[in-house]
């Protein structure tokens, strides 16, 4: 069998392979919203650590205590 | 000094309270503040600044969120103790709030997932039903500033499926022909090869595999299409496409299996790949606005009952289709009325001015009747309903034909029109080379007719359109002027006639220009006059307050409001009356119809504040450029109590009609038509619905795109007003580019003509023309409008 059958062979198949995977990531709804992934992608974790809290609390309990008096 | 507030940026011009060395405008924001904070959500701030709304006051107002009914409605999911709702919200604007309300879980840890829709503006709730109900997901959100907007809209459609099939076609064709390109190319050099001789019908009959999908898949619509028109004896631009398409497969189909040439694969599947590309440029819609409002999507989803039973009354939420004549319901503070019904109790305070343009609230007193629509301004009252919802006057509005008609039937545009005269041409053309060659050389007339009829396929033509005006619809959507269509475009083209609503529409809602005529009031009385107003919640004595100067607040002896006609208050043995001009008791005060608030000190008349309307920046001069090539309009609900000052400031020949009913102005726009005028209406509340769906171009102003608008073509934000004039000549000029680039693809088919006409059309110049002739169409198209955007437009 000549190679070029085995080159065509490959080659449709990756064709057809991608176009499968396109499909399926439209099926899934990955294209009904192509703006907020790209916003989403860049928040990494950006809760503020319990230290730091406990500090903000103390604070926040001076200054109303200060409101009060 | 300017103090912005840390959550919400709005400037706390009274008092700002400090907490955590930051300023906040009210306790509100402040809550909400204290909310993420100790929520480890602070990063909030962090990524835009003052990102946040002031939170509403909510209470009561979800009650009907515990009704099983509804909830059932609402949810999108439910299994077990998990339920998915998509909730709208209005506020939705930055990255912090993506950022926020994905990580809602943090807040409330019942919540499991919450995902964003920025473009549709909903978020996407799954939350746990045994420890959290969708009222308190709904509660949470309000208190942290993002209140979901759930009308009755949303109540009755049914689960929305979402349309990818313009995704996949367009994923088949550019699939399709990126390899049947790749395919066809060896034969491109009409190189005779050994090998390409050997493998030559392989490759043939690979791209004839390939172009199957595309023609009885992705290219459905243009057939589907072009049998609707035909049969309908409308040869719209389809027509031609189908006709090329058609023969582009025979005629190829025919060259593989008789091993005669190649065939036009290649093209064939570039032309449906870029003709619905098109498509797809078209298609841009503004997702997170909706068009097709009607009344349902202002109005609540359920009210409350109030039902006397043995040793009291008992309070039940009801769906808003199920009230009955004769049912008692509370309407509480800023709640919109559902039903025409009768006012038993209470401070009735009712602001028309979505229904009727009138721009002044009315007090109603127990035992008037109350029109649907109309919202209450001054705490909770009781009413009792005498129609059902969908016999109210306003919902009967929606009866009228207009809303039933569909908009979209019976414009025939510029491309269609053309496609008519080119289709006649194109054939012709077909049956005059193709009898010539029958006598000159028989063996080359099927060559000849399908030829023209593959080169005359109007490619370029039908990308114009597309290309130009989606590219024009994303410059009017960056200047915030949002279109329904693209269509909408040629449709401002036409215009001649332009119709203003006056409240709302030329002036603002929110402020009102106060003018003080009368004896000056000293300080004392001033003191009083600011204290008196203090006490009172209606509309007028609200704006008043805000337009006096700052005055120390003191204790009133003695303060009473007579609902309706005004208020008296003792100070220190000084009186003061604020009120009406009867209440007053200025007998001389002619009837006038500007709205006046009217003051008395002792027993002496001293005064009154005039309130004006105030007008939109940029309303002179908008009529002034516009008085050239249109005829001007404005046609109100509102009395006539601006028409003089209207006159001075509108050019001469703008004809005003007051005291315009919905009906009214529906009707009025039907009789111009008549006369054959092409009218745009430009409007804002629920009483132009109806003369909004009748013009050619209904335009509905929005102070807030997000939240309420008519039924419309195109919504207008409203700090865009002025640019009316520059919208309208952009949509002439998006015109013109079209024809001028029809021309320029004319061009194109003329030479493909003469290949045709003459024999000699090879795939190889079939594959270059027609990608050639589209991609300069485009490019010219594309170039040409973004040009023209930019000069009018460049001044903001």
């Amino acid at each position: 069998m000549s190679v070029m059958y085995v080159l065509l062979a490959i080659s449709v198949t990756v064709a057809v392979l991608f176009f499968v995977i396109f499909i399926f990531s439209v099926k899934s709804g990955q294209y009904d919203d192509v703006y907020t992934p790209s916003v989403r992608m860049l928040f990494e974790d950006e809760l503020v650590k319990d230290e730091d809290l406990k500090k903000e609390k103390n604070q926040k309990q001076i200054l109303t205590k200060d409101k009060q008096s | 000094m300017q103090q912005p507030c840390y959550h919400c940026g709005n400037d706390c011009v009274k008092s700002p309270i400090l907490f955590d060395e930051k300023n906040f405008c009210c306790h509100g924001c402040q809550t909400v503040y204290e909310i993420f904070s100790t929520n480890n959500l602070s990063s909030y701030y962090d990524l835009q600044s003052s990102p946040g709304a002031i939170p509403q006051e909510i209470e009561g107002k979800y009650d009907y969120l515990d009704h099983p009914d509804i909830i059932k409605k609402l949810i999108e999911f439910n299994a077990g103790n998990i339920q998915v709702v998509n909730l709208y919200i209005p506020h939705m604007h930055c990255s912090s709030c993506i950022w926020i309300l994905e990580n809602l879980n943090q807040l409330q840890s019942a919540i499991k997932t919450s995902q964003v829709n920025f473009p549709k503006k909903t978020v996407r709730i799954t939350f746990k039903t045994d420890t959290v109900s969708l009222k308190e997901v709904v509660k949470l959100l309000s208190a942290i500033g993002y209140e979901p907007y759930i009308s009755l809209n949303d109540y009755s459609k049914g689960k929305k499926k979402v349309d990818r099939s313009l995704i996949y076609k367009l994923g088949v064709a550019g699939f399709a022909f990126g390899n049947v390109m790749f395919l066809s190319f060896p034969e491109y050099f009409e190189v005779s090869d050994f090998w390409l001789e050997k493998y030559k019908y392989l490759f043939r009959g690979l791209t004839f595999a390939f172009s199957l999908p595309v023609v009885f898949y992705a290219a459905q619509e243009y057939f589907i299409s072009a049998y609707k028109g035909v049969r309908s004896k409308i040869l719209n631009i389809d027509v031609p496409i189908a006709l090329g398409i058609s023969v582009l497969f025979l005629r190829s189909t025919y060259e593989v299996l008789t091993n005669t040439g190649s065939g036009f694969f290649d093209s064939l599947t570039g032309l449906v790949f870029f003709l619905l590309l098109g498509k797809f440029f078209q298609q841009k819609t503004y997702s997170f606005l909706s068009f097709e409002r009607d009344y349902k999507s202002y109005f609540p989803i359920a009210v409350t009952k109030i039902s006397k039973i043995e040793g009291g009354v008992e309070e039940e939420n009801i769906q808003v289709y199920k009230i009955k004549k004769g049912d008692r319901l509370l309407i509480r503070n800023a709640e919109l009325l559902p039903v025409d019904s009768i006012l038993i109790s209470g401070n009735g305070q009712i602001d028309y001015s979505f229904v009727t343009g009138e721009s002044e609230t009315v007090a109603k007193n127990s035992g008037d009747q109350l029109f649907a629509g109309g919202k209450q301004l001054a705490g909770a009252i009781e009413v009792e309903a005498i129609k059902s919802v969908e016999q109210s006057y306003l919902t009967q509005l929606w009866s009228n034909a207009v809303f039933s008609k569909d908009r979209e039937q019976g414009f025939v545009g510029l491309i269609n029109t053309i496609s008519k005269h080119f289709t006649w041409a194109v054939l012709s053309i077909a049956v005059v080379a193709t009898s010539y060659w029958l006598m000159v050389d028989s063996s080359l007339a099927i060559n000849v007719l399908t030829s023209v009829l593959i080169i005359a396929c109007p490619c370029a033509l039908a990308l114009a359109t597309p290309f130009a005006l989606g590219n024009m619809l994303r410059i009017f959507g960056k200047q915030k002027f949002y279109l329904k269509n693209a269509n909408v475009i040629e449709k401002i083209a036409r215009i001649d006639t332009l119709i203003f609503d006056k409240t709302g529409t030329i002036t603002t809602n929110k402020k009102a220009s106060i003018a003080y005529e009368g004896m000056p009031l000293s300080n004392e009385e001033a003191s009083l006059l600011k204290n008196t107003l203090r006490s009172s919640n209606h509309p007028l004595s609200r704006a008043l307050y805000d337009f006096l100067a700052e005055q120390d607040i003191q204790t009133l002896d003695d303060f009473q409001e007579i609902t309706g006609k005004g208020m008296h208050a003792i100070k220190a043995n000084k009186s003061i009356a604020v009120g009406s001009a009867k209440f007053v008791g200025n007998e001389t005060e002619t009837e006038t119809l500007a709205t006046a608030v009217h003051v008395k000190t002792g027993n002496h008349y001293k005064g009154k504040y005039v309130f004006h309307n105030q007008y939109r920046k940029g309303v002179k001069e908008l009529f002034q450029q516009l008085k050239k090539g249109f005829h001007l309009m404005i046609l109100s609900g509102d009395n006539q109590g601006e028409k003089k000052y209207l006159q001075q400031l509108l050019p001469l020949g703008t004809d005003m009609l007051f005291h315009q009913k919905p009906e009214d102005k529906l009707n009025y726009i039907h009789t111009l038509q008549k006369e054959g005028r092409k009218v745009m209406m430009v409007g804002d509340g629920l009483n132009d619905a109806g003369a909004l769906a009748q013009s050619e171009v209904g335009i509905s102003i929005a102070e807030n795109v997000n939240v309420f608008s008519p039924a419309c073509d195109a919504i207008l934000e409203a700090g865009q007003f002025q640019q009316i004039g520059a919208f309208i000549q952009a949509a002439k000029q998006t015109v013109g580019i079209i024809k001028s680039s029809i021309v320029l693809s004319f061009i194109y088919n003329v030479i493909g003509l003469y290949f045709a006409v003459t024999g000699q059309l090879s795939p190889i110049i079939a594959a270059i023309l027609m990608p050639l002739s589209s991609i300069t169409v485009l490019v010219f198209v594309t170039v040409l409008t973004n040009l023209k955007g930019r000069k009018l437009f460049k001044k903001l």
